[in-house]
């Protein structure tokens, strides 16, 4: 289909005018937008979109939000809609796409990743978690680690290794599992800044039906490849206005107590403030390369300088604060369903932010990736390569 | 609290078909033109300053007009086109008056009343290439600073002293602020003596300019900070272009050599050490890109944000460009030393960039002012 945006705008008001928000409940409202194909209109007709070009989803958005419409939720399902959907639209069965992704963008059922492992972080695809076949069915058992939103997850994407005489990248298979499994336990991780954001999930003879398997067996880690992308651009691609995010706090203490004022301290703000506003000019620049459609690498570095911006600040604005930056809001472990890095006070932002330099790949990990895919130097030579994952060192 | 500036929303970041066009006509005559042993060849030789290519560029190509209205005798089109040809000049390190003449000349004259006639025409004459104009500040002078002036005695003869300004000695007219006025001055004309000085930078070199008894005439503004300030403003935030332009060939060229150079059996570029380095710079000038543009867009629109998208720029793309220059010289070895191999005009030029129109700090202070963030 094409629609060109003053038709598409037509199509949202009309779509408003027969399902007006402020008189249908949020669960009719949402099904019927995705029904009439406006949930995300890059996606297929049938399955909540239109076949348009990504880029036109603003111009839906930009008609709801004017009139007041519910959303659903995205940062409490941020995972599905940013990780799990991409992947089920582009491996998925038919049946498959039927069958998840409108409860997916719903919200009705929220989505979990099992990737990473004690033993595999950066070097995901040395992944330990087996998964055997028995028959129609596959036995799954093995440990994962940093599963945001495990325990309120009906559905999780997993790779297992299926094949350990295969070199690493080669016996990995990509299953859709089903949290409610018995075999599937879920246990809270605390991190640093005293919550429970990740669970570790333990995984004791889970069986997932051989058809709640994406793509083909021994190509997850090509599928997963979909699934990475697609986390690395959600994680460094917020919009934010000047003076948005982690420099807010600290600008306006600034401003609102000159007592705390030193000179090296004001230096450095003035620094960290043009690097902030100028990573906030390249989030834009990006932002309009894919508008124009002709996305740049860029992308790839967002996440590198949002995670290091985000630390020089926090702890630039710890230290500004002087003696309230020694004091902290409260140790108590909590389950949070939504991350805000910014929502907390100073101490807690100063912690959590050393995460975004790990969390969805290391930035050592992303530096290799940009000077190999981007700037096209060589890799490392490799040693693990072509030896069967049984045989690696561990 | 927010901020005391509003942020636009409708800043182009990106490059028109019209400006790829124009960038890549532009490349194709800098590598016929202005390779890197001709640029060497040159510098040390009696004119530093390549008058042939200054022809194609500006009077041929009608390049020195960008900024001009086009009833001035001008091509009548934006800093967003003259910041896409200094990008290019950037990566030639050409030995052209553009940035001096074509920009902060043209910018002083068009901040002049149009309606004097020598104004205009002189306009015309820069924006045709056929003269070059000068600012006679000192090439370090940021757009906030205070800048030289010279003295006009009882006698309305001009005296006094400019150091250190770009391109002096290639201009043909030379432009120098009394406390009052804006005056032109031809170059050969009695009471000028323009003197060339041993530059750190030799593709854009410097001269004094003393005049002793000169002859102003007729001023061509009577309001010379209005003008000066519009000058040097752009000239800041378009220096911003050919910084960028300075870091994507030092990027470019080094990200070539370290996939080309051997040693331990290995490309050189395969190592993490190296590889990580070079990702970093490609990550600062993916930043000075957006920076670069944000400043020409606002000059373009005329935004109330130029001077902070000018300080802006500055403050962000003079660091990397000496950054690149820097690992472009280290990561080359002992090649990156020697005086035939180019990387040492990229980190000259580099260098005198970041002094040229305020350093980096001086723009920061601009912005602790400009943004309500002020020092202890």
């Amino acid at each position: 289909m094409t629609l060109d945006d003053s038709q598409l705008q037509g199509r949202t008001r009309e779509f408003l005018a027969a399902h007006p928000p402020a008189s249908t409940p949020r669960a009719d409202f949402l099904a019927a937008r995705f029904d009439a194909g406006l949930a995300w209109v890059h996606y297929p007709e049938g399955l909540g979109g239109l076949g348009l070009p990504r880029a036109q989803q603003a111009v839906v958005d930009a008609e709801l939000e004017a009139a007041g419409a519910p959303d659903n939720d995205p940062r409490r399902i941020g995972i599905g809609l940013g990780m799990a959907a991409p992947t089920v639209l582009a491996y998925g069965t038919e049946e498959q796409k039927r069958r998840w992704l409108r409860p997916l963008w719903l919200g009705e059922e929220v989505w979990c990743q099992l990737f990473s492992e004690p033993g595999a972080g950066s070097d995901l695809a040395a992944l330990g978690t087996r998964a055997v076949r028995d028959g129609d069915t596959w036995v799954v058992n093995g440990q994962k680690v940093w599963t945001s939103n495990a325990h309120n997850a009906r559905w999780a994407i997993l790779i297992a290794r299926t094949d350990p005489d295969q070199p690493k990248h080669r016996g990995i298979t990509y299953f859709v599992c089903d949290m409610t499994d018995p075999g599937v336990e879920v246990r809270p991780l605390r991190q640093i800044t005293g919550e429970a954001e990740f669970n570790e999930v333990f995984l004791s003879d889970v069986r997932i039906p051989d058809a709640h398997r994406l793509g083909e067996v021994g190509e997850g880690w090509r599928v997963a490849q979909t699934t990475l992308m697609n986390e690395r651009v959600a994680i460094g691609g917020m919009r934010l206005p000047r003076e948005g995010g982690m420099i807010g706090p600290v600008v306006t203490a600034w401003r609102e107590r000159p007592e705390l004022r030193t000179h090296d301290l004001h230096q450095e703000l003035l620094k960290l403030w043009v690097e902030t506003e100028v990573a906030r000019l390249t989030g834009e620049r990006l932002r309009q390369q894919l508008v124009a459609g002709h996305p740049g690498p860029e992308g790839s570095g967002m996440k590198l300088g949002f995670a290091r911006l985000n630390q020089r600040v926090s702890g630039l604005e710890l230290e500004l604060l002087g003696e309230d930056g020694l004091l902290y809001e409260d140790w108590t472990m909590t389950r949070p369903d939504i991350v805000d890095f910014t929502g907390r006070d100073a101490g807690y932002r100063y912690l959590r932010a050393k995460g975004n330099s790990i969390e969805g790949g290391t930035s050592e990990v992303l530096l290799n990736i940009v000077a190999e895919r981007v700037l096209g130097l060589p890799s490392e030579p490799r040693t693990d390569k072509d030896v069967a994952w049984k045989d690696l060192s561990r | 609290m927010e901020g005391p500036v509003q942020v636009s929303t409708s800043v182009d970041l990106l490059y028109s078909e019209t400006e790829d066009q124009l960038r890549a006509a532009v490349r194709d005559v800098l590598t016929d033109h202005c390779t890197a042993a001709a640029v060497l060849d040159r510098i040390e030789s009696d004119e530093p300053h390549d008058r042939e290519l200054w022809k194609t560029l500006a009077a041929e190509m009608g390049l020195a007009g960008l900024l001009v209205p086009e009833k001035l005798g001008g091509q009548g089109a934006t800093h967003r086109e003259a910041a896409v040809v200094l990008e290019e000049l950037g990566r030639a390190v050409a030995p052209v008056p553009y940035l001096s003449s074509a920009v902060v000349a043209t910018e002083l004259l068009l901040g002049c009343p149009a309606e004097r006639p020598q104004v205009a025409a002189q306009i015309g004459e820069l924006a045709s290439g056929r003269l070059v104009g000068a600012l006679a500040v000192p090439f370090a002078t940021a757009p906030h600073a205070p800048y030289a002036r010279v003295r006009r005695s009882a006698d309305g003869l001009l005296h006094g002293t400019v150091t250190a300004v770009a391109d002096a000695a290639a201009a043909d007219l030379l432009y120098v602020a009394t406390d009052d006025a804006l005056y032109a001055l031809s170059a050969d004309q009695d009471g000028v003596t323009v003197t060339p000085r041993t530059s750190l930078d030799l593709t854009r070199p410097l001269a004094d300019i003393t005049l002793d008894g000169a002859r102003g005439g007729e001023p061509v503004s009577e309001d010379p900070d209005t003008a000066v300030r519009r000058a040097l403003r752009a000239g800041a935030a378009l220096l911003a272009s050919e910084q960028l332009g300075l870091a994507d060939w030092c990027l470019t060229e080094t990200v070539a050599y370290t996939r080309d150079r051997h040693q331990f059996n290995r490309a050189v570029g395969s190592f993490q050490a190296l590889k990580h380095r070079l990702a970093e710079l490609w990550l600062e000038t993916v930043n000075a890109r957006a920076a670069a543009r944000n400043a020409a867009d606002a000059l373009a629109t005329a935004s109330p944000e130029i001077p902070l998208a000018a300080a802006l720029a500055q403050a962000y793309c003079a660091p990397v460009a000496v950054h690149a220059a820097e690992e472009a010289l280290q990561l080359h070895g002992g090649i990156g030393m020697t005086w035939e191999h180019p990387v040492h005009l990229y980190l000259k030029r580099a260098k005198a960039d970041a002094i040229g129109y305020g350093s980096a700090g001086r723009h920061r202070e601009a912005l602790a002012e400009l943004m309500d963030l002020r020092a202890p």
